[in-house]
């Protein structure tokens, strides 16, 4: 195992059962491998890709718009209060 | 010959002399969905009382004579472009319940263009993979060969439009998941220069490389689809404020002394025989046309799947983390906090989301994000370089779209380096943000379609779509419909 796998489980927020962690251990190793190439380049002196068609600063006037209705955006929610999400238990 | 068959300028036409009526269209839809549908499974919903309801109030406005140039029109659309009202699932199970509060930018204006939902279309979850096999619910199958994938991640639009289940479709392409499945299918598919269409509403996967384009029957009405959509948007900071021309009025001029660019680097080996022979009989037809062919070289492209992966995977884990089982989609019982989000995020996610979600953190984790993030976007840059050094000296690029022919259900999905190979032709271009279109060029000895890719300058989607137009005509390929 070069990575350790189940740490990166915990900071994506996934529980993974035994199966998937063998299982992506070894694909995620190979995938890894493949990206490795990318050393193969010299790239000291290339600033990085930040924007591809190189858009930058794009501001509008500050002025206020309607947004959408709370009642219709908590509708999707799976638990709700009339204007707050609930979720469960957050400390002991 | 049915009404279900045609495209949108035919029909648009038809409902101009008041010779048809936009119910006849969608009751023609509908027929033939009921007929063919349960072969392909290319829709995850499919709205057939909202369309015919839609086409009674069309059909009333052309009795007022008004005219708008989708009006009447049934179009699917991918189900990860968000559709006020109606269930936008992405093909996931974590948003197997999401209906969207409101409508994304793109569906948006095609309304106020007149057109008709009459499905939302299946794909890879969150638009991850090349086969729409990856979908939480069923895959979608190719309507040339039912035991093939039909591409993806939009196989089911593309699917939709190949069995003739929609006049047009919309489709999202992040690395190729347009122009892809339109190979694969037989159709025409095109993604648009980065920025020239709102992502507002695209539930996003990778936030700079995804763009939403159309998928449709002929090439025309990709530029009729595109006229609708394109242009800038307050909603996204990313939509270009560049002027909009009229895609369709370039559709019919001619292309003498267009120069086409071969990148060497696309044509290699482990590719299909009998798609470089068709790919290099168009490049001969549109020499024929008037277009003069020059060996270019993109010298980085061996490089593009790595970098693509990383910053697609990277950008992927980050826009995921919002599906936490708080404000949306799906929630697993748990009686604390943390233990909601890890059993709603595992239980919610496929097994390709959480891969591609595990490569990205890692990734982008402290200690390995220069090595990775970092040099891909550095990577990137060279890429892009490529592209701007070999459009000093051409108009467009010709590849293929896609190294093989449609595979078989199961071939690849055990592999996922393997998967992600089908990518090859299609994500450099995604990488560079330039257009790009597929258009069919041929069929292999079993009758599975093969496409040609036209790549276009930023921003120059007009001498794409005429190329492809002048090839289209002068071919047969896109006349031909899958046996069903």
């Amino acid at each position: 195992m070069k990575i350790p796998i189940a740490h990166f489980a915990k900071l994506a927020r996934l529980s993974l059962t035994e199966e998937e962690l063998a299982l992506f251990n070894e694909q995620i190793d190979k995938i890894l491998d493949y990206m490795n190439k990318l050393n193969e380049l010299d790239t000291v002196d290339v600033e990085p890709t930040s924007h591809v068609i190189s858009l930058s600063n794009v501001i509008r006037e500050d002025i206020s718009v309607p947004c959408l209705e709370r009642k219709a955006v908590l509708s999707n929610a799976p638990d709700h209060t009339e204007s707050f999400y609930r979720v469960p238990r957050i400390i002991e | 010959m049915d009404l279900f068959e045609l495209g949108i300028s035919e029909l648009r036409a038809l409902l101009e002399k008041r010779e048809i009526s936009s119910v006849n269209i969608v009751e023609s839809i509908c027929k033939r969905i009921d007929r063919v549908e349960n072969n392909i499974k290319a829709y995850i919903t499919v709205t057939k009382e909202h369309a015919l309801h839609m086409a009674e109030h069309a059909d009333k406005e052309m009795k007022n004579d008004i005219t708008k140039p989708l009006l009447g029109i049934p179009v699917a659309v991918k189900d990860n472009i968000c559709t006020k009202d109606i269930l936008t699932t992405c093909a996931s199970k974590i948003l197997s319940n999401y209906i969207p509060p409101y409508e994304s930018t793109v569906t948006a204006r095609m309304l106020k263009d007149g057109y008709i939902l009459i499905g939302k279309a299946n794909l890879d979850e969150f638009a991850m993979g090349s086969s729409t096999e990856h979908s939480s619910f069923f895959a979608t199958r190719n309507p040339w060969n039912t035991d093939r994938i039909p591409g993806g991640s939009s196989g089911g639009a593309a699917a939709a439009v190949a069995a003739n289940e929609c006049i047009a479709a919309l489709g999202s392409d992040t690395g190729g998941s347009i122009r892809l499945p339109a190979a694969l299918c037989g159709v025409v598919g095109m993604k648009p220069t980065y920025g020239r269409v709102s992502r507002y509403g695209l539930v996003a996967f990778a936030s700079s490389l995804d763009q939403i384009g159309p998928i449709t029957k002929n090439v025309n009405d990709a530029a009729i689809l595109l006229n609708s959509i394109a242009g800038k948007d307050t909603m996204d900071a990313t939509s270009a404020p560049m002027d909009v021309p009229d895609f369709t009025a370039v559709i019919g001029e001619d292309i003498k002394g267009i120069k086409v660019g071969i990148p060497k680097e696309y044509f290699i080996k482990g590719m299909d025989p009998e798609i470089t022979v068709a790919v290099q009989q168009a490049i001969k037809q549109l020499e024929t046309l008037g277009a003069v062919p020059v060996d270019v070289s993109l010298p980085h492209t061996e490089y593009a799947i790595a970098a693509y992966y990383v910053l697609a995977l990277s950008e992927a884990s980050s826009n995921l983390a919002r599906y936490d089982g708080v404000k949306y989609g799906f929630r697993a019982e748990a009686e604390e906090l943390m233990d909601m989000y890890l059993k709603s995020r595992s239980e919610g996610f496929g097994q390709e989301v959480k891969r591609r979600i595990m490569i990205g953190t890692y990734a982008l984790s402290s200690g390995y994000y220069d090595a990775y993030y970092k040099k891909a976007q550095q990577v990137r840059t060279l890429i892009k370089d490529d592209f701007e050094n070999v459009f000093k000296t051409v108009d467009i690029i010709a590849t293929p779209t896609a190294p093989t022919p449609a595979f078989r259900l199961g071939e690849k999905i055990a592999d996922p380096l393997q998967m992600y190979l089908t990518d090859i032709f299609t994500l450099s271009v995604n990488l560079a943000g330039v257009p790009g279109i597929s258009v069919p060029c041929g069929f292999t000895s079993d009758k599975l379609p093969i496409g040609l890719q036209l790549i276009g300058r930023h921003f120059d989607e007009e001498t794409i779509l005429k190329v492809a137009h002048a090839f289209e005509q002068s071919t047969e390929w896109h006349r031909r419909n899958p046996n069903l």
